[in-house]
């Protein structure tokens, strides 16, 4: 087991290194360079300052390892385009922002989505089975974006408690974290629903009830429990839809988290901290998927199982 | 017993030709027409297809419709409610609305169906070659894949389309479709594989091998003709994913360029409106690309259904 940790670990160091590497050569071969673009022109011994401030006036493969080094050391530098911010302080302020929304979010989808999978596989082609899989269906196919305004529009505009925009109190974040939570939930709610009619036609479950186990406890101890594997197989992905879907949201709800900023850094072509933020978010969402895997591997003993027979 | 007594003339011989019990005398379905009979009885994937045909169909001849052109402003009149002569109304700058709705679904259509078949064709190249290799050679391929399947998507799309795109333009429809395949494939590259490796033991497979077929000729002939099914699910899942992708991306500011509209501009278009109470300029690209999605998925769901042999009667 400890050669496969070992292996997936390795595998996400590779990963990360990759992105670093492609980030690094695609935000090198933009033409010209990352100050032209302003408007104003800037005197030739200011800009060799500049190339000199950001370290642009050496050899491409020197930079490339001083980038490396400095993510080492979880440095990303200081940004392009706004000077008393270093990029660690914008994630700084950012991450604990959109960390906050997605948290709440995945919690709403963890708690709600599962449970309307399993009723709707206990009610099989019932009442229930058809409200949970048009609310699962509808909630797959409505972008986060489109939510997110019919939100803002229907309730936040009519409800007073809850604010149009911002980010502070709970209040704030009702909103925000439903629209980024509908989509998972619905993904999960669907992927319940088969994996649990699944289970629900294995011989253990009769066995169990032969036994004479009341329904309650043959549908949570023996059903739910194996039923929900395959949710906290796609947790890892999730969490990365969660972080695009994050993009829009806070967009659309004025939230000042990381996905503002990087959005921002985009337009403003301020390339330090579209580096930055992209292999921060590279670190968070593979520790994110190494985490994912590791914890499926130590709840279902059978994927121990053939992970060490290989 | 009967007291009924049998003659002989009760009985006669039977002619030679109607021996054939084993004859099949209903027609034979073929296996893709049994497919689509059982997709029929699906309400809901027929209701998806219905739609989708319907938007192909606006897709193409909508933006010519209403008389406005896509691109045309007209300040005289500007964020007009749908009415008669607007049919979805116009946008700040006075542009109709209706063309530029089935102007936005065709270019969302082409990127969704553009890009899947990019990864379509990428995938099955990719899982084909890694499933016939040997071993070693099949695990190096994988972890390759696994390493890009790995890179965050989205990320991979905004750095390109900066990369691709001049400031404040927006990106062309080309870099887009290229970069959301960056690693869209992998997942088709799996399934191919998965499909390969299973296929391959079978008995028909082996009896090809042993009369001295080549890997090439077994992949073509055995193997995907048969992993084709599940591929095909796969594909019309993938559409609606890069649609979606496609939609996001625009509602950043970072999809199609200036002015071609697409679905996401247009809803982030409609968004900067909204406060100042003009619902209708989101609400219908809103509407347009749920429609889509929801086709989309339903009609993957029904094939996926009909295409199963467990589910067959």
């Amino acid at each position: 087991m400890a050669k496969y940790i070992l292996k997936r670990f390795a595998l996400g160091i590779v990963t990360i290194w990759a992105v670093i590497t492609i980030t690094f050569i695609l935000m090198h071969s933009v033409p010209g360079n990352p100050f032209a673009t302003e408007s104003r022109k800037i005197p030739p011994n200011i800009m060799e300052n500049l190339m000199k401030k950001y370290g642009l006036d050496k050899p491409k493969s020197e930079q490339y390892i001083m980038y490396l080094k400095n993510i080492a050391k979880f440095d990303f530098g200081e940004s392009m385009k706004s000077d008393s911010e270093t990029v660690n302080q914008i994630i700084a302020r950012g991450f604990p922002v959109s960390a906050r929304l997605g948290l709440q979010s995945i919690l709403i989808a963890l708690i709600f989505g599962p449970a309307l999978g399993a009723i709707a596989a206990l009610y099989q082609n019932k009442i229930p089975d058809y409200v949970a899989m048009i609310i699962s269906i509808i909630g797959v196919s409505v972008p986060s974006f489109v939510l997110g305004s019919f939100l803002i529009q229907f309730v936040a505009t009519k409800v007073e408690w809850i604010p149009i925009g911002g980010w502070g109190e709970f209040r704030h974040t009702l909103l925000p974290s439903f629209a980024l939570a509908v989509m998972p939930l619905a993904r999960f709610s669907r992927l319940m629903r088969s994996s649990m009619l699944e289970i629900l036609g294995q011989d253990y479950i009769k066995t169990a009830k032969s036994k004479g186990i009341s329904k309650f406890a043959v549908i949570m101890k023996h059903a739910v429990r194996n039923a929900i594997l395959p949710i906290i197989s796609i947790l890892g992905t999730t969490v990365s839809d969660l972080v695009v879907g994050s993009f829009v949201i806070e967009k659309i709800f004025g939230i000042p988290g990381l996905g503002q900023f990087f959005t921002t850094s985009v337009f403003n072509r301020d390339y330090t901290l579209i580096m930055g933020v992209t292999v921060f978010y590279a670190l968070v969402l593979i520790s994110a998927m190494l985490l994912v895997d590791i914890a499926y591997m130590l709840i279902d003993p059978r994927i121990r199982l053939t992970k060490e027979g290989h | 017993m009967s007291d009924m007594t049998y003659t002989k003339d009760m009985f006669q011989k039977v002619k030679r030709e109607s021996y054939h019990a084993d004859e099949i005398k209903r027609p034979t379905i073929k296996y893709w027409a049994d497919v689509w009979r059982r997709l029929k009885m699906n309400k809901l994937a027929m209701t998806g297809l219905f739609i989708l045909i319907i938007m192909g169909i606006m897709s193409i001849i909508g933006p010519h419709l209403s008389g406005f052109d896509y691109k045309e402003q007209d300040y005289s009149q500007v964020n007009i409610r749908p009415n008669s002569t607007y049919w979805f109304g116009t946008d700040e700058l006075g542009r109709d609305l209706f063309s530029r709705a089935w102007l936005g679904t065709r270019y969302s259509l082409l990127i969704g169906i553009a890009a899947a078949l990019i990864d379509f064709g990428i995938g099955v190249i990719y899982g084909g070659i890694a499933g016939i290799s040997s071993r070693k050679v099949d695990a190096i391929m994988m972890r390759i894949a696994e390493v890009i399947y790995s890179i965050p998507y989205m990320l991979v799309v905004v750095l390109i389309s900066v990369v691709f795109s001049t400031a404040g333009s927006g990106t062309s429809m080309f870099v887009l479709i290229f970069a959301m395949t960056i690693t869209g494939w992998v997942p088709m590259a799996n399934l191919v594989r998965g499909q390969v490796l299973q296929l391959r033991e079978f008995e028909y497979s082996m009896a090809s091998e042993s009369l001295g077929a080549s890997k090439g000729w077994i992949l073509r002939k055995h193997i995907i003709p048969n992993s084709f099914g599940p591929i095909l699910v796969n594909v019309t899942l993938t559409i609606p994913r890069a649609i979606f992708s496609e939609a996001t991306l625009s509602f950043m500011g970072l999809g199609l360029q200036l002015p071609k509209p697409s679905l996401g501009t247009l809803a982030n278009d409609g968004l900067a409106v909204m406060p100042i109470g003009l619902f209708y300029q989101i609400l219908i690209p809103s509407i347009l690309i749920s429609l889509i999605m929801f086709s989309f998925n339903v009609l993957g769901d029904g094939l996926r259904d009909a295409l199963d042999p467990r589910l067959r009667k």
